[in-house]
């Protein structure tokens, strides 16, 4: 057991509990927060893989941004627990009982045909991951994608402004 | 299997395949829109991690900027979405997907 493999298991630990956690919470809002946390874990993830840009955008977008958006809308709306009402009674047990498939087959894959080989050392070199590198791949390789996701962003802008504008206002 | 420093990619691909699962169940199981918005996003990160993973095991950059695209595309992702729960409860006054059965408002 290296450190790296205990602190690997001790960090696998925390996300799923976390992942469980938002999953079974009855209240949103303490789902919300199960899954910053999740998030997080993940970014210590990316800090383990050599990916220091990738784990703190992680931090600020989705465990920030993101999640503080949930949080609002939770607030804004005031569902943070629904009456549990069952219209189909066999969908919980169907739905547990598809997981384990995909699980099972997930774990055929993974463990016993090993169709991903290889261990990730610690040592990746200095230069990578780092924001110098990732901007230099993304302005010259990835120049197109970068501007298409511009007017994404754009357009998903627009978007929310239009959904969300009361009709009584403007003409929608 | 020899492990004598590091840890092996399955690992993290497995981890990355338990979260997916995890957020896959909540969609099926759970009826709060929110929460189901949340898992579709524990999923995407699930992804995420993945491709870091095979990116730091392949020396290759191109997986973290794949996870920076696909970053940039949930958050649009969650300004829509979250606008489109907003603009529902305003007219079912509910966010329950099982009430949600109709296209006219």
């Amino acid at each position: 057991m290296t450190i790296d493999l205990i602190l690997f298991l001790i960090l696998a630990v925390v996300a799923i509990a976390t992942a469980l956690g938002m999953l079974l919470s009855r209240n949103a809002v303490y789902s919300a927060l199960f899954l910053v946390l999740n998030f997080a874990t993940v970014a210590v993830f990316y800090l383990l893989l050599g990916a220091p840009f990738i784990a703190l955008a992680q931090v600020t977008v989705y465990a920030g941004a993101i999640m503080v958006l949930f949080l609002f809308v939770i607030m804004l709306l005031g569902t943070e627990e629904l009456p549990e009402r069952k219209v189909l009674n066999w969908q919980k047990p169907m739905a547990i009982l598809l997981a384990l498939v995909l699980m099972a087959e997930g774990i055929y894959l993974i463990f016993v045909q090993k169709s991903a080989a290889g261990i990730v050392t610690n040592n990746p070199g200095a230069d990578f991951g780092s924001p110098q590198a990732i901007g230099d791949m993304l302005f010259n390789k990835y120049l197109l994608p970068f501007e298409v996701t511009s007017i994404l962003l754009l357009v998903a802008m627009v978007g929310a402004i239009v959904l969300t504008n009361n009709r009584k206002g403007g003409q929608g | 299997m020899d492990i004598t420093s590091g840890v092996p990619v399955t690992y993290y691909v497995a981890l990355s395949a338990i979260l997916f699962i995890i957020g896959a169940l909540g969609v099926l199981v759970r009826r709060n829109a929110l929460i189901i918005f949340m898992s579709i996003e524990l999923m995407l990160n699930a992804a995420n991690l993945a491709f870091v993973a095979f990116g730091s095991v392949s020396d290759k950059l191109d997986g973290q900027i794949f996870v920076f695209f696909i970053m940039t595309i949930a958050a649009a992702e969650v300004a829509v979405g979250l606008a489109l729960i907003v603009a529902i409860f305003r007219t079912k006054k509910s966010i329950d997907v099982d009430q949600i059965n109709m296209l006219k408002g």
